[in-house]
């Protein structure tokens, strides 16, 4: 994507003049107006324009990519598309209903709203990004956060540990002779 | 039969009991007559092994000798069943299976007990917390899922037969792996708490329980993938891991087990993270027994549903009662374990440590909270949801990705501290080698930006090479040394160098061995399918593959019917093999089971090495010809590839140390890393 020519990304302000509800018309020397910061901006917008609008026209595609996000209703605990148990009554059906509503001109929202009316909420594989099953999606990097912000603090606080106090009479040794420490003791023990 | 069976339940329980009572009273006694009640505690978890087997053998002669009037025997054999089947009884089913269970913590308490005179006081703690976990299994045994439970009412002439889906040979072995692995982490456990407890001073708790540590993980590697490998191999929908709930129980202990047996290395070598370690084994255990849990509780809904029952109270119960006590001994002494070294700087092993455990805790809570989600939605919104695959692959992923970069750059960091000019030093060629590797992915037409599934797998390729070539130039540096000292060639060198430090060089192995297990994983965005109802002679093409119906046809045993498509599959034009889909109705239990074929394309591509997948999804009624789906895999066999070598490094590693070669102190050395990069 850093291949994106300048003409390109013109084009993509103009069709998108209000992208993310950012303007263009921040101050001179802000730092929206950076060239740099520009294009970094429309890389990342174009790439995930790129992710967003994939397989969206292609019927295969999207009956893959539906059948991959819905679970077999026969209580398998298997995806639609993977669902192969001997006489499974209910795997072929859905299948069928799924094409049939992809090529009826449904867009992916209708498809599994559809699905999950007929066979409730737990049709669909994963939790949807809405309401209270948004905390599924959030929880995971939230306590990866934590965890990090814990680590620094733990990092931290060990750094400035004053060290314990030595007996009287020994020096510690730094520098050079810490290196030489160093290089015999590699020597008369590892490596 | 049955009532010896019960006889030695019912004794196996008294004499554990007696184990933990006797050993709980001597531990806290000074009389001379304390030491006597605790030898006498220590000789009853011995005979407790002998009781409990004693129960097993009688289980499993009940098996081959089709004696139905034990229930447990009805419900899971039959006069047909093959021998190798009939042994697998014992851990088929719900009872059998915590037998099972119960006779190998026995079998570990018995190792224990008999190695008490290398510290007999920590062995002493030890053996009695094993014993309680011991209790706990033969009161569920004696009075809630008895496998001796007679049949009422009039004696039948056969069994229902085992379920279709254990009879398949690896059957005969994951579970004893995945428990012997389960169990295993008791041992540890035991001696963590114990050392807590007892307020043991130093190290050495860590040291006696290192080889078991690396056992149990081991074979609780090895039960993962001999599981994932099974689902693979019978399940028939091309896949080897679903994120069923039962799989992600039997992930979630192993990941906080790696974890283990990374920081452990910190309190060894530093004294540090000594609280984090403690919770970290408990967390092992109480994980342990959470899969155990939830395989038979029944709360989720799994595959594994052949295990439910109602006996999932025992171990909420015994979980939250575990819980209380290690967390009462954690708070109570935690003084005792303070950290005698502080962290130095960001950039060292000790941080990299930090952060794998970081990144392996947050890969198990994904797990965890998606396993258990569905329950707490059902409690929030009165509605269960379901919490499948597009889930943990969308957010345990990129975590495992950053995990496998740590991989690649911890074993290069240096205690304490790692200078830069080391750093670029020793990343310069992996680093390279890395980005080449992601080159050439994008020239063989991997396009990361057309899908978020090709980022991910040029992303693992990226990060997988940097691991391998991290642990070749690792290797090469430090055999160099070597050679460069005792003029052997750099491949005895290198041997010499694994011997020396077997346990640094076993876990890069196990490094490069999870390498290849990611190589495996990242061909899936490139599988492809095709599925078509077969006439002689039809084809299927499926990438460089064309598969010919030769012939279908059908068969039957004492055991089974079957039928059968024979497939010939060519290659440019030549034969290369021919597969045998086939699709079997078990007449014992009436349930029909579906067999893929397999064939891994080694002699054609090496490197890039695919599985031809093939399953008989049935027949169609009005043509009677086979319907059959073929599956093009890439890169699959790698994975299991991967766990080979994985337990061979984990086998290194157990290895004890060959005395160094001593040279002498004039001669100039060069480290292969920088300053103290021990293991």
């Amino acid at each position: 994507m850093g291949l994106i020519s300048d003409r390109a990304l013109v084009r993509t302000q103009r069709l998108k003049p209000h992208l993310f509800g950012w303007t263009y018309g921040a101050p001179k020397g802000a730092p929206f107006q950076s060239k740099i910061f520009r294009r970094v901006l429309y890389s990342f917008v174009l790439t995930a324009a790129v992710f967003v609008f994939l397989g969206a026209g292609d019927t295969d595609a999207r009956f893959k990519d539906l059948g991959h996000r819905m679970m077999c209703a026969c209580g398998c605990s298997q995806i639609l598309l993977e669902c192969n148990h001997v006489g499974c009554t209910y795997s072929d059906k859905m299948r069928n209903q799924l094409l049939a509503s992809i090529d009826k001109g449904n867009n992916d929202d209708l498809v599994l709203q559809g699905f999950v009316q007929e066979y409730g909420p737990t049709v669909i594989a994963a939790p949807t990004a809405k309401g209270f099953n948004r905390i599924a999606w959030i929880m995971p990097f939230v306590v990866l956060g934590l965890g990090i912000t814990f680590l620094i603090y733990v990092v931290r606080s060990w750094k400035n540990r004053p060290e314990p106090a030595l007996a009287d009479g020994i020096a510690i040794p730094l520098g050079r002779e810490l290196d030489d420490l160093r290089r015999k003791a590699r020597r008369e023990t590892d490596l | 039969m049955s009532y010896i069976g019960s006889f030695a339940l019912l004794l196996a329980l008294c004499l554990s009991a007696y184990s933990f009572f006797g050993g709980f009273l001597a531990l806290f006694g000074k009389h001379a007559a304390s030491a006597r009640l605790g030898e006498t505690a220590r000789r009853a978890g011995i005979a407790t092994f002998a009781a409990v087997l004693l129960a097993a053998i009688v289980l499993v002669v009940a098996a081959f000798s089709d004696d139905f009037s034990i229930a447990y025997i009805f419900h899971h054999s039959n006069r047909d069943l093959p021998a190798a089947y009939k042994f697998a009884v014992l851990w088929s089913g719900q009872e059998g299976s915590l037998l099972f269970w119960s006779l190998l913590l026995a079998g570990y308490g018995f190792v224990l007990r008999l190695r008490y005179k290398t510290d007999q006081r920590l062995f002493a703690y030890a053996s009695v917390i094993i014993a309680s976990v011991q209790v706990f299994f033969l009161l569920i045994l004696n009075f809630a899922a008895h496998p001796f439970a007679i049949m009422q009412g009039g004696l039948p002439a056969d069994g229902t037969g085992l379920n279709p889906l254990l009879q398949y040979p690896e059957m005969v072995i994951h579970p004893p792996m995945l428990y012997l692995g389960y169990v295993g982490f008791t041992v540890p456990f035991a001696f963590a708490l114990g050392a807590l407890i007892m307020k043991y001073p130093g190290e050495k708790w860590i040291q006696i329980t290192r080889r078991w540590t690396m056992v149990t993980w081991c074979f609780l590697t090895i039960g993962v993938f001999l599981g994932a490998h099974w689902a693979y191999a019978v399940l028939g929908w091309g896949g080897y891991w679903g994120w069923d709930p039962v799989e992600n129980a039997s992930l979630m202990p192993w990941l906080t087990g790696t974890a283990f047996l990374h920081s452990v290395m910190m309190q060894e070598k530093r004294g540090m993270l000594k609280v984090w370690n403690m919770a970290l084994i408990f967390a092992t255990f109480l994980l342990s027994m959470l899969g155990t849990f939830l395989t038979r509780s029944g709360v989720i809904s799994s595959v594994h549903a052949f295990a439910q029952s109602s006996i999932g109270t025992w171990f909420l119960v015994f979980i939250g009662l575990t819980l209380a006590v290690c967390t009462y001994f954690l708070v109570m002494n935690r003084s005792h374990l303070k950290s005698e070294h502080k962290l130095e700087a960001l950039v060292s092993r000790e941080s990299s440590f930090l952060f794998n455990n970081l990144l392996l805790l947050t890969v198990c809570f994904t797990i965890l909270w998606g396993t258990f989600f569905p329950i707490l939605s059902e409690f929030v919104q009165g509605h269960k949801v379901t919490v499948g695959p597009p889930f943990f692959n969308r957010v345990a992923v990129p975590v495992a990705l950053l995990l496998l970069l740590l991989t690649a750059v911890g074993p290069l960091l240096a205690w304490r501290k790692t200078s830069v000019e080391s750093l670029k030093r020793n990343f310069l060629f992996p680093a390279v080698g890395a980005l080449a590797v992601g080159g050439m992915m994008i020239l063989f037409g991997v396009r990361p930006w057309e899908d978020p599934s090709y980022f991910y797998a040029t992303m693992a390729g990226v990060l997988a090479a940097l691991v391998i070539f991290t642990v070749i130039s690792e290797f090469l540096r430090g055999g160099r040394v070597i050679a460069g000292k005792t003029q052997q060639n750099l491949v005895s060198a290198m041997f010499q160098l694994c011997r020396r430090n077997t346990r640094r060089y076993g876990g890069y192995i196990v490094h490069f061995g999870v390498a290849l297990v990611v190589i495996g994983i990242l061909g899936t965005p490139f599988n492809r399918e095709v599925e078509k109802e077969m006439a002689f002679g039809d084809k299927i093409n499926i990438g460089p593959y064309t598969l010919v119906c030769q012939s279908y046809t059908q068969d039957d045993n004492p055991n089974y019917g079957n039928e059968w498509a024979i497939i010939n599959v060519f290659r440019g034009g030549k034969q290369i093999t021919t597969m045998y889909p086939e699709r079997r109705f078990y007449k014992a239990s009436g349930q029909p089971q579906t067999l893929p074929r397999i064939y891994p394309s080694f002699r054609e591509d090496f490197f890039l090495v695919s599985d031809v997948y093939l399953v008989y999804e049935g027949k169609n009624e009005t043509t009677g010809r086979p319907i059959i789906k073929a599956h093009l895999n890439p890169l699959v066999p790698w994975i299991w590839i991967g766990l080979i070598i994985m337990v061979f490094g984990t086998i290194v590693a157990l290895v004890p140390n060959a005395a160094a070669v001593r040279v002498p102190a004039t001669a100039p050395v060069r480290a292969p890393a920088q300053a103290g990069a021990g293991d």
